[in-house]
């Protein structure tokens, strides 16, 4: 399975990632790889074996609705590139 | 321009409108979906309701609001709806600065609920009821909020609160069921009335704790495939999605009769302008990735559980107000009036339990209870004036303590107060004069007074004895008891 360059260039679009033609074949043949791995799993046979999104024999895993402290509003901005009256500060948001 | 269409009469460029609307509801918690921070953020200072959950902080774990889940259920049970055994939540993956995390923990394709219905007023037809489908109501979390701010040299940003982020959010989604705007509107209100009967949420639109998509499209008649839908956000009250709708209906009719073709899109809601414009055409459109939620582990509600929340639901709108209908012998109208709010429907059930008169009650609270609600802007169950009262003022009236023109000053006096009507009336002597001796000079005197009235009865005029009624009373300020000052004036001008 290969992934076309313009696969990688959705998928960056996607995730917000400015990549340069370089990064664009490299990754193109990264990401292929990564799924060439999967069809090796896909291959396994799981004839009997129930489908499951989670490797946990949890369920229904709860808490009761309480409120408790947060965090100290310094904390919660401390990595943030900028920050303004108690906001964090980013680009403008436009909806276009 | 959203008038009903009839199969057959129509020409070939008539269409049928489909509107399906996806309903996002914030439900009442103290505390948010995924975390124990609290989930009251209005009026918070920003950024002060916010852990390393809400942030998405490598290593935090989200673990789900009991209360949340069981919400979301209930709500799908008061629709109708079949609960799967089997949920699971998934990650909505989009990058936007309303979210820490790059994704938003949603349902995707095991939601808590699937396939109910809603019944709801049609607007064509008084008294008459539609239903449209409900695709599923399921759970996710809210996002943070932004402002937009453009500063003195010009340079525009955002400043984002992450205050809202994690609060739980119930989303309903509709079938493409309705026909017309009106109808949406009509839905709208039934599914807010649902929701505030079950109390799962405040539901109030202009505190966004209760927001509207509309999907819009146009199809020829008689055509099954849909055409292309648009989706439109961005209105802020019920009038606003009803005015949307009809613009967006005439905006893809003019464009199809044009020869144009339908774009499938994201259009916004322009409110002082009443139109919608582009949001975000196909090209653009989401491509979200959904996959399943890895930090938790899925849900499993068996049917004991089910039957354990359905025994939960309270008596719902139109069950109260079938059985107001029936049991009291009040028209449609009234019982809908009465039924608008589970508190006022629960004011005037205590009303008729403390008064024993249902009528009565019924006419106190539609004619005079909600004109004060009106006038303050109070909700039933903060004014002074209680069912104790009401019944109270009713009890005294049947007993014939006080007349029907006495009453609303003492219930004016009751709701300023809060005194009990029994103790405004023993205070300032309003009791009505049932007393023979004392009525009987005051009959007395109107007719010595009003010999031209006593000319036209003995006419036979029958005008004139309600002249001198009315003459008896206003000499006793009201006080006198109407038919014993008719029987004495009879009396008196017969004998
Ligand atoms: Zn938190």
């Amino acid at each position: 399975m290969n992934l076309t360059p313009e696969d990688v260039d959705h998928v960056a679009t996607l995730a917000r990632l400015g990549i340069t033609a370089e990064d664009r074949s490299r990754f193109a043949e990264q990401l292929s790889d990564v799924l060439e791995h999967f069809r090796a799993l896909q291959a396994l046979d799981t004839t009997g074996i129930s489908p499951t999104a989670q490797v946990f024999n949890l369920h229904s895993v709860m808490r009761d609705d309480v409120a408790r402290p947060s965090l100290p509003r310094e904390q919660v901005l401390a990595n943030a590139p900028r920050q303004e009256d108690g906001f964090f500060r980013v680009q403008a948001v436009l909806e276009t | 321009m959203t008038g009903t269409h009839h199969a057959g009469t129509s020409p070939a460029t008539d269409y049928e409108v489909v509107i399906g609307l996806e309903v996002h509801a914030q439900v009442v918690t103290e505390s948010k979906m995924f975390c124990g921070c609290s989930s009251r953020y209005s009026g918070a200072p920003p950024n002060t309701l916010v852990c390393p959950v809400c942030l998405g902080m490598p290593g935090s774990l989200p673990v789900m609001n009991r209360t949340a889940v069981e919400a979301t259920i209930i709500t799908a049970l008061a629709l109708n709806c079949e609960i799967p055994e089997f949920s699971k939540f998934d990650r909505k993956n989009y990058n936007y600065p309303d979210l820490m995390k790059g994704y938003q923990i949603s349902q995707f394709d095991l939601p808590f609920s699937q396939a109910g219905w809603l019944e709801f007023d049609d607007p064509a037809n008084p008294g008459q009821m539609r239903r449209a489908g409900i695709t599923r109501v399921h759970l996710e979390e809210d996002t943070a909020t932004l402002k937009h701010v453009r500063d003195s040299s010009g340079e525009t940003y955002s400043l984002m609160d992450v205050n809202r982020a994690g609060v739980p959010l119930m989303e309903i989604v509709g079938d493409p069921d309705l026909r017309t705007a009106d109808e949406a509107g009509s839905y709208l209100r039934a599914v807010r009335q649902i929701l505030r009967y079950l109390g799962v949420s405040t539901a109030n639109m202009d505190e966004g704790a209760f927001r509207c998509d509309a999907n819009v499209s146009l199809r020829p008649w008689g055509q099954a495939e849909y055409g292309a839908k648009v989706e439109v956000k961005n209105m802020n009250s019920f009038r606003s999605v009803v005015r949307a709708i009809e613009f967006e209906i005439v905006r893809q009719r003019d464009l199809l009769d044009a020869g144009g073709r339908i774009v499938q899109e994201t259009r916004g809601w322009v409110d002082d302008r009443a139109i919608t414009v582009t949001q975000r055409s196909k090209e653009a459109a989401h491509d979200y990735r959904y996959f399943p939620e890895p930090d938790l582990p899925p849900i499993i509600t068996p049917e004991a559980e089910v039957e354990r929340l359905r025994s939960l639901l309270p008596e719902l709108p139109d069950a109260k107000r079938q059985r107001f209908a029936d049991a009291y012998r009040m028209t449609s109208d009234i019982a809908d009036t009465l039924t608008q709010t589970r508190a006022l429907a629960e004011y005037f059930e205590q009303t008729v339990n403390l008064s024993g008169n249902a009528r009565a009650a019924a006419n106190w609270i539609t004619r005079d209870v909600l004109r004060i609600l009106g006038a303050t802007g109070a909700e039933i169950d903060q004014i002074l004036l209680t069912p104790a009262h009401l019944a109270d003022l009713i009890k005294l009236l049947d007993t014939g303590t006080i007349s029907g023109r006495t009453a609303p000053e003492v219930l004016e006096e009751a709701v300023s107060t809060g005194s009990m009507p029994r103790e405004i009336v023993q205070q300032r002597g309003l009791g009505q004069v049932s007393d023979t001796d004392a009525l009987t000079t005051a009959v007395a005197d109107a007719i010595a007074s009003n010999p031209k009235a006593v000319a036209d009865y003995r006419a036979g005029k029958a005008t004139a004895m309600g002249f001198l009624v009315g003459a008896v009373m206003k000499a006793t300020r009201g006080k006198g008891n109407p038919g014993l000052v008719n029987e004495l004036l009879k009396q008196q001008l017969d004998g």
